[in-house]
């Protein structure tokens, strides 16, 4: 029973924290107060669970219970309340007491508007770029300062402070919990399409722990960007990252091997992934491939159709890859597109030109804590016999991967 | 509803108004359309960068605090729901395509004193 409750809130945790809590800031009005009554529902949920036994829909019991600390809290605190910088209240005020009453129904899509809002929100213009991915991360995620803070290579405390000051901004200077009209949607687009983005690079190679990949950040992540392609369709980038997640999460299956270690592409079962999302991925961006100058999420999705549709790995068109890399790199120029476009050029044009381009971009140094630098560039000495200088390269991917999966996939290659 | 302070920037070797008066005019025609509109509070058009007097701990200096291309020719304050809200409204401010540019900034609370008639 109590190992069964404990499982319950962790899961709960990680599929539904972002709805509780953004349900919970309509409540509160204040972001502070629905984080901390979100964190005590799940405290109380651990001790509830055990004696009473696990509800038939954990997340909505959660919800309720964090409003009504939310409630409380804001009537203890009546007089505070009045000097209290209130967030924007969303347009739907009316359904807010019926639905701490009947929260037990669910009521997907409002919920499902409500994580759009808290996503938006996070991502408001006024907020620093990397203001908005924590907080995102934070918020929407519910991620651990401590994760947040590996995954930008920043102390702590650094991060605690950015946190702290964004949440401050928003408060102080009431940036709304909505979505934006359709006149100032179109300039919002892009960071919330980058903190989607994020979200699945980040869920797809969890940064910590012993799980190589965080299957709800992952579908957090996807559940946005269809979410999204639903507000704004027929939009290259909005349609790009859809696809790009489908084709990705079209392979997740195979990503591990029975016992749970990291397979490489070369390796996975083809027959295991889903074919028809890498089709519907294919439909997606077929009218935005063509596109002079395509954007980075068409350009990325395009490549990992070329891995996906192809019959056998070998047959895969590394040519068209890199071409399309280079097409990305005026997008995107970043040295993590270099490092990947790297990979594919080992392909066509041999390994020791993949390796010269890995040798600049260590020299360049901005990738000097990202492990797969170390770790492509041990790929590429192996083929070149060089093994020693292998081993070391591999021995630096190793130190810098700090997902259990991985280390035990690097580990393995240097044994 | 909360106030936000709108801070108007320009380059100080092409301000407005140096030309044959029509951005001005415009600035006239938005100041009014708020005044109607209910939207803004108070307004403060500020004399040339030039008449500006600095003082710090180490004395009096002439000219703007802030020694940079850009002086701040005045600023008014509107209320507005929310950050959105005010972002709209000064977002239709001349300055913005006379080559300047704002800056929103919450206010945190303010007092005005009527204006002596004598």
């Amino acid at each position: 029973m109590e190992n069964e409750a404990r499982r319950a809130v962790a899961d709960t945790y990680q599929r539904e924290w972002a709805r509780v809590l953004a349900a919970t800031i309509r409540t509160a009005r204040d972001l502070d107060l629905a984080e901390e009554a979100v964190q005590d529902a799940f405290a109380e949920a651990l001790t509830t669970w055990e004696r009473d036994g696990v509800p038939k829909n954990p997340g909505a019991w959660l919800t309720t219970a964090a409003k009504r600390r939310a409630l409380d809290s804001l009537r203890r605190a009546s007089t505070y309340r009045m000097k209290l910088q209130l967030l924007v209240e969303p347009e739907h005020r009316e359904g807010d007491d019926a639905e701490l009453v009947t929260a037990d129904t669910g009521g997907g899509d409002v919920v499902a508007d409500d994580t759009m809002r808290l996503v938006f929100m996070c991502c408001h213009p006024s907020l620093s770029s990397e203001a908005q991915m924590a907080l995102t991360l934070r918020l929407v995620c519910g991620m651990t300062t401590t994760d947040i803070a590996r995954c930008f290579l920043v102390s702590e405390s650094t991060m605690s402070a950015r946190l702290t000051r964004a949440k401050k901004k928003i408060s102080i200077a009431r940036i709304p919990f909505q979505v934006p009209g359709p006149a100032d949607l179109p300039g919002r687009l892009g960071a919330v399409l980058g903190v989607i983005y994020l979200l699945f690079t980040i869920g797809h190679t969890a940064p910590t722990g012993e799980e190589l990949m965080k299957k709800e950040t992952v579908g957090e992540a996807l559940r946005l960007a269809l979410l999204l392609h639903e507000l704004v369709p027929e939009r290259a980038e909005v349609d790009g990252l859809l696809a790009l997640l489908l084709v990705n999460d079209a392979r997740q299956a195979s990503r591990l091997s029975v016992d749970g270690r990291s397979q490489r592409i070369s390796e996975q079962d083809r027959s295991a992934w889903d074919h028809a999302a890498i089709l519907e991925a294919r439909e997606l961006i077929a009218g935005h491939v063509q596109a002079e100058h395509p954007d980075q999420y068409t350009l990325q999705a395009s490549i990992a159709l070329l891995h996906a549709e192809a019959p056998t790995y070998d047959e895969v068109d590394w040519r068209e890859i890199v071409r399309l890399y280079d097409q990305l790199l005026l997008a995107w120029p970043s040295p993590v597109v270099q490092l990947n476009r790297a990979v594919a050029l080992a392909k066509t044009r041999g390994p020791q030109a993949a390796l010269d381009v890995v040798v600049g971009l260590e020299d360049d140094g901005q990738l000097n804590r990202y492990q797969y630098l170390p770790a492509v560039k041990a790929y590429l000495l192996d083929q070149l016999g060089r093994s020693d200088e292998a081993h070391a390269a591999r021995t630096r991917a190793f130190e810098l991967a700090a997902n259990e999966v991985e280390r035990d996939f690097i580990l393995r290659q240097n044994d | 509803m909360t106030e936000y302070a709108i801070l108007l920037y320009a380059n100080r070797d092409d301000l407005v108004g140096d030309g044959d008066g029509t951005e001005r005019e415009e600035h006239d025609r938005y100041s009014e359309e708020m005044q109607e509109g209910g939207t803004m509070i108070a307004a403060f058009a500020l004399e040339s960068y030039e008449t500006a007097t600095s003082i710090r701990a180490g004395g009096i200096t002439d000219g703007p605090f802030i020694e940079a291309k850009e002086v701040v020719l005045g600023f008014y304050v509107i209320e507005a729901t929310d950050l959105d809200a005010a972002l709209t409204e000064a977002r239709r401010n001349p300055i913005i395509h006379q080559g300047g540019g704002v800056e929103v900034r919450p206010v945190e609370g303010f007092v005005v004193r009527p204006t002596s008639t004598e």
